[in-house]
């Protein structure tokens, strides 16, 4: 089974980089974009296929090294 | 006196730190990070700055789970004095020993110059050798040293006089580098005794090399 991790600034944490990405979207005549959030995505290849068991075992991962809580949300899906 | 200092994989501030310190008369020791413990006769304990495991995936984050942080919780949970110096603040506030959290720099740019920095609190061992309201001159260089915290964490430091320096311009008017919230530059945790700041003291002990303003900082410590 593999998770993805998507790690983001939470909302409210001013994303400097995507508001540099925004403004570049900007000068380059592209309409139409309200917002941008940069981010990353972490992929682990697990070698579980019990869903729960994975989701414990990634949510731990992400509040104790992968994610920095105080700044970051994360999002996990498994595949 | 005795400063003990951390060492990890991709720190280079360790060399100048000791120096600083012996300039200063205290011995010091550099400390591995694969060490399980740290020498029992250690007065400060200092987190030196640098770019501990390459900064990945953020900075600080994979250096908290170096065996050595463990004798360092133990250590400040006694009452040590720690010190985290520029990456050694990073890691403090992953390793949750401080507030906050560090970001990319508000204008992404790596920052490496000289910088005025106004005192806010020198009621505790790091400041007392200077006034509230004294700004003194140190070098900043850093890429994540936008410091965060939310607002809840924000009025407990100042409940808590934990705010220690601010970003200023010579005459001590808010100037922020790097999108800081309130412009902090460093703080400490409630009991006093872990300090964190991203400028870099132990850089600026030499007029000759643009300031000895971080003498006055560092002799706090030696103080004691």
């Amino acid at each position: 089974m593999k998770a993805i991790i998507n790690i983001s600034l939470k909302a409210g944490v001013l994303d400097s980089q995507g508001k540099a990405v925004h403004h570049a979207l900007d000068s380059l005549h592209f309409s139409g974009v309200n917002d941008v959030r940069i981010g990353k995505q972490v992929i682990l290849q697990l070698d579980t296929d019990d869903k729960t068991k994975a989701m414990a075992d990634v949510t731990k991962m992400c509040e104790e090294l992968l994610a920095n809580t105080v700044i970051e949300d994360y999002e996990i899906e498994l595949v | 006196m005795k400063v003990s200092i951390l060492q990890f994989p991709g720190t280079n501030c360790e060399y100048d730190t000791q120096h600083a310190f012996e300039e200063l008369g205290a011995t010091t020791q550099i400390i591995w990070h694969k060490e399980e413990t740290i020498p029992e006769d250690t007065d400060l304990l200092v987190v030196a700055g640098g770019f501990s495991y390459g900064d990945y995936l953020r900075s600080g984050a994979i250096a908290k789970f170096s065996p050595v942080m463990k004798a360092l919780s133990a250590y400040a949970d006694k009452g040590g004095k720690v010190l985290g110096i520029c990456n050694g603040f990073q890691v403090l506030t992953e390793a949750g020993l401080l507030p906050g959290a560090l970001k990319r720099n508000d204008g992404l740019h790596f920052i490496s110059k000289h910088h005025y920095l106004k005192v806010q609190n020198n009621n505790n061992i790091f400041l007392e050798k200077l006034n509230n309201g004294d700004v003194v001159n140190i070098p900043i260089a850093h890429h994540d040293g936008n410091y965060f915290i939310d607002e809840n964490g924000l009025k407990e430091l100042y409940a808590n006089n934990q705010v220690l320096l601010t970003y200023t311009d010579a005459d001590g008017n808010v100037k922020n580098p790097n999108g800081s919230v309130d412009s902090i530059a460093g703080v400490c945790n409630k009991e006093k005794n872990v300090f964190g700041l991203m400028p870099h003291p132990e850089r600026a002990m030499e007029v000759l090399l643009g300031s000895d303003d971080g003498v006055k900082m560092l002799e706090g410590f030696l103080a004691s």
